[in-house]
């Protein structure tokens, strides 16, 4: 499943587009803002890099899934699906780990970035390893709810709207926990994607509180999705 | 064995199914019968494990389609009416992958593969990208991705809709090709397409199971099976002086058209020899005789009025 799944996304231009278009943006992104014309430490280049490849990896999420599961009930192929022997929860496993191979690709491809960086200046190894660590766990959340979002709608397009809705409240949620009193404000505040369990990545620290926030989320996520890909298939 | 008891399916309040019971020996052709909405696709969509009856049983060799469903979708393979394929694949890599997929190993599927390519004639096609591929060989896909696995139980809905009349002629003899190893359901609502196919029909009225037997037993057995189109030589009078003479006839309208007289008749009985007898002896030349109850239509207007009379009585017709 994985594997067919990831020769659609090569083979429609899809995976190469969205991967093309977060690189330039990226790219562009670092050498205005990360970069600068300022002189900066290297450490705070690398920051600023991990903070512009969070948002960017965050929406590159959002593209990538928003067809995983969509797509196969728009052009009527669901039903290969649905009339074989096949559990919810390995469709919804094998869409997911193609789009998060996809996505794995995209963030290693962001390296030559913060590879320039070792020309004039000087670059922690475990900070790169830290913040693209960070990195894979933000595509890794935002996969697992993007695949959901897409699980639940007919249309790519309704899949995308969800999707980025969810991953945008997510990543924006420690906006809403300052102006939100107790105790829905420690709730946002908690599920912030970035301000809560990402700043310290793009830092260079590991944070073990963090990881496991990122890997329930997937679970929940792909849990959830597994679940409504059951309760469909006999409607 | 397919045995089927009490099916019934709602869709909301709508009831698409209602109390559908029925029995398809090991390897036959079965042809589901009726008009648009009639209810053959839910019929076959609970056989192929994709929807869950609403009330009733269905066991496909004694193994039960909602309790052990995923047993038997490794035993059937389903065609809808349009083909369910990926259009950036190729037509083999596809078929290994849907072989795969309904639980067959990557040699199983790779040593079926062959046979299924030259029996749906998709041998000189194995390579193609399938969105390259016309409309009529995207249904041969269809078809080869539903028997790749060696299923016991083919369903093929609506399989014809869409292809030329030379597609149609090399569909059928697909069709029928599949019966060697498979017992096969097929749904249509083109009657002749069902007759020259199928060995048995079940005909499906608004949800409802109304008839089962042989396409021609059938049309008898409505009364629709007594109606002749003759095309005649001869004078339109003595025509129908004759026709209204005979005591085998109960209605007739001629008329001249262009060289011949054309009279549309209907019979008291199938008493085709005895009438054609009748215009030989007097004399009239019968240039073409056609049966005028080949239309799906006619059937079901006529069913349906003996609907009314048999209060929804099922027919059963010998085959």
């Amino acid at each position: 499943m994985a594997r067919r799944d990831l020769g659609a996304y090569f083979n429609s231009y899809w995976g190469y587009a969205v991967i093309a278009a977060v690189l330039v943006i990226d790219g562009l992104l670092f050498n205005a803002f990360a970069l600068g014309d300022d002189a900066k430490y290297s450490s705070k280049v690398i920051e600023d890099f991990f903070f512009w490849s969070f948002g960017l990896t965050a929406i590159a999420s959002v593209f990538m899934t928003m067809r995983v599961v969509a797509e196969e009930r728009q052009t009527g192929t669901i039903v290969l699906i649905d009339s074989s022997p096949v559990a919810p929860w390995q469709f919804v496993g094998g869409k997911y780990i193609s789009a998060m191979s996809v996505m794995t690709v995209l963030v290693v491809s962001t390296i030559y970035m913060p590879a320039l960086v070792f020309v004039n200046g000087k670059v922690s190894y475990g900070h790169l390893v830290s913040g693209y660590t960070g990195l894979l766990l933000v595509a890794a959340a935002c996969c697992a709810l993007g695949t959901l979002a897409s699980s639940v709608s007919r249309s790519q397009l309704v899949a995308g709207v969800i999707s980025a809705s969810t991953v945008g409240f997510f990543v924006l949620g420690w906006m809403v926990a300052k102006v939100t009193d107790p105790p829905l404000n420690d709730l946002f505040s908690y599920m912030s994607f970035f301000d809560r369990h990402f700043r310290g990545f793009g830092r260079g620290q590991v944070n073990t509180e963090d990881v496991i926030f990122y890997l329930s989320v997937v679970f929940v996520a792909l849990m959830l999705a597994s679940r409504f890909m059951a309760a469909r298939r006999w409607r | 064995m397919i045995e089927a008891q009490g099916l019934t399916r709602y869709y909301g309040d709508f009831p698409a199914l209602r109390d559908a019971t029925f029995s398809v020996p090991d390897g036959e052709i079965v042809g589901f019968l009726g008009l648009n909405g009639a209810g053959k696709s839910t019929v076959l969509k609970i056989l192929a494990g994709l929807l869950l009856p609403s009330a009733g049983k269905v066991t496909i060799d004694g193994i039960d389609a909602t309790t052990q469903p995923d047993v038997l979708r490794r035993k059937i393979g389903f065609l809808p009416e349009d083909p369910p394929l990926y259009a950036e694949m190729r037509v083999a890599e596809f078929l290994r992958w849907v072989g795969q997929l309904k639980g067959r190993s990557r040699s199983e599927v790779n040593a079926a593969l062959p046979g299924v390519l030259e029996q749906c004639e998709l041998s000189d096609w194995a390579d193609v990208v399938i969105s390259d591929l016309s409309h009529g060989y995207k249904k041969r896909v269809g078809i080869a991705q539903a028997i790749i696995h060696k299923p016991d139980l083919v369903i093929l809905d609506e399989p014809i809709s869409g292809l030329d009349p030379k597609q149609i002629v090399e569909m059928r003899k697909l069709v029928r090709s599949l019966t060697e190893s498979a017992t096969v359901l097929i749904s249509s609502h083109i009657l002749s397409e069902i007759s020259l196919t199928c060995q048995r029909v079940f005909v499906i009225h608004e949800g409802r199971l109304v008839m089962e037997g042989s396409t021609a037993d059938l049309g008898g057995e409505s009364g629709a099976g007594a109606g002749l189109r003759l095309g005649l030589r001869g004078g339109e009078t003595e025509i129908a002086k004759l026709l209204s003479a005979s005591t085998v006839v109960t209605t007739a309208d001629v008329e001249t058209a262009g060289d011949l007289v054309m009279a549309d008749v209907t019979l008291s009985g199938d008493h085709r020899e005895q009438l054609i007898a009748e215009l030989v002896n007097g004399g009239v030349g019968i240039r073409t005789v056609a049966d005028s109850v080949s239309e799906l239509e006619q059937i079901f207007l006529e069913f349906t009025r003996t609907q009314a009379v048999d209060g929804r009585a099922r027919k059963k017709v010998n085959a």
